[in-house]
């Protein structure tokens, strides 16, 4: 296959992982792409970018906060020198630019293969009441809130603890409304608002990765459940599980709202074995690399299905392949910490 | 002595060491090599009374504290849902 130039974001291999670095491994596992790989950081810490052996070259991108025409005009320089054939964006804060931005990208040369607005609006936390109605599938009770006071309207339908959730990231549980309280202000400062106030439900937290077509076929899905959660919540751990209730649920949800892109599923296992959605995150995970080790290279198919090319579904995976994630103090020199702050390219 | 023997779930994998894995759950649970023996014993369709007598010629122990720990050991499969539920239908 011809060399294939493909961009990504996401390159912050941190404890609290982006997914641009296993979904680079997925890609540079795959027997058929031959790729370049492009990195787009934020920052200059971001250590992808300095991870040579993964990521071809790094080229340091605004914030889609500061507006989408600093961020095009950055991708059009970038462009003209790398001729980016696929974009891979893999964080939730920036999907809503990329999105939106998708025709100007084609127009450009740059494919992309993400959620329809309308996919990515109605899936958001703040909307998976509705979400749960209209595709017939269990979720907890939950309300947008812009303040304290706005809970306090709604108390009567809650028992703590609950969960208090940013529109993007983080989650704590709050036992009163104290606590309710503190975690709003923290969570509000950092992602804005409206923050979540979600019914606790108990149980087991497991997801599923899974990759849809578009015209509601599943193309992959891997059951996964976290055996070792750091303290923000995150997998350091986790063991791919077979469980066709989880799949089927991923069947109907992809299948009902022609999903397109990458998504991971959050839900709740309770001890009735009842599946409760807590969450859809509309890219693929910081995981996916166990679905890749486990049979199913999600993010190569991701690529193809942004080239245009008829992907077939995978059949099976294999279930108790486990993952366990590891720090590692990656030497560098300044002088490429200089490039990438200075020049902005590395 | 139980009217029947439990079944263990169809998809459980137990290796030759007594390593036990649930692909359901993602739980894994390690057991002694007298429990795989009862497992092997389970597994292979023997009765109660052919599994109890092949245990008591091998290992100096009487009928009633037999009893108490297989069922015992078999509370604890059905508490970590390691055997198969059995239904009215």
């Amino acid at each position: 296959m011809p060399k294939l130039t493909i961009a990504l974001s996401g390159l912050n291999n941190i404890d609290s992982p982006g997914p641009g670095i296993p979904v680079i491994r997925g890609i540079r596992d795959s027997k058929i792409l031959n790729p370049r790989i492009i990195g787009l950081a934020y920052e200059n810490l971001e250590p992808g970018a300095y991870m040579h052996d993964l990521v071809d070259k790094t080229y340091k991108v605004p914030y889609p906060s500061d507006g989408v025409e600093p961020l095009l005009e950055r991708l059009k320089y970038i462009q003209e020198k790398e001729q980016i054939d696929v974009l891979i964006p893999n964080f939730d804060s920036e999907l809503f630019t990329f999105m939106k931005s998708e025709k100007t990208l084609r127009e450009i040369g740059i494919t992309t293969f993400l959620p329809t607005l309308n996919q990515f609006e109605e899936r958001h936390k703040s909307n998976l009441p509705e979400y749960g109605k209209k595709y017939g599938v269990n979720v907890p009770y939950s309300e947008p809130i812009s303040s304290v006071q706005d809970f306090l309207q709604h108390k009567e339908k809650f028992e703590f603890p609950v969960v208090v959730k940013g529109k993007f990231y983080d989650a704590y549980m709050a036992y009163d409304l104290d606590q309710l309280g503190m975690y709003f202000n923290k969570i509000a400062s950092k992602w804005g608002l409206p923050i979540v106030i979600q019914e606790f439900v108990k149980g087991t937290e497991v997801n599923v990765v899974a990759l849809g077509d578009g015209k509601g076929n599943t193309i992959g899905a891997v059951p996964m459940r976290k055996t070792y959660i750091t303290d923000k919540g995150k997998a350091w751990g986790g063991i791919t599980l077979e469980d066709p209730t989880m799949l089927d649920l991923t069947d109907k949800i992809i299948s009902q709202t022609h999903w397109r892109g990458g998504m991971e599923l959050e839900l709740i296992r309770t001890a009735k074995n009842g599946l409760y959605l807590i969450e859809i995150n509309p890219r693929l995970p910081a995981w996916v690399y166990l679905a890749v080790a486990a049979g199913q290279n999600l993010p190569e198919a991701l690529v193809r299905l942004a080239l245009g090319e008829e992907v077939k579904p995978f059949q099976g995976y294999a279930s108790g392949k486990m993952f366990i994630r590891y720090s590692f103090d990656m030497i560098t020199d300044l002088d490429e910490f200089e490039k990438l702050s200075t020049k902005g390219e590395l | 002595m139980p009217n029947t023997m439990p079944k263990i779930r169809k998809n459980i994998a137990i290796s030759e060491s007594g390593f036990v894995f649930d692909p359901l759950s993602g739980e894994s649970y390690s057991l002694n090599p007298l429990g795989l023996e009862i497992i092997h014993l389970i597994k292979n369709g023997q009765t109660y009374e052919d599994l109890s007598e092949a245990l008591l010629a091998k290992y100096e122990v009487d009928q009633e504290t037999f009893d108490r720990y297989f069922y015992d050991f078999v509370a604890a499969l059905k508490q970590f849902n390691l055997i198969e539920v059995e239904t009215d239908a």
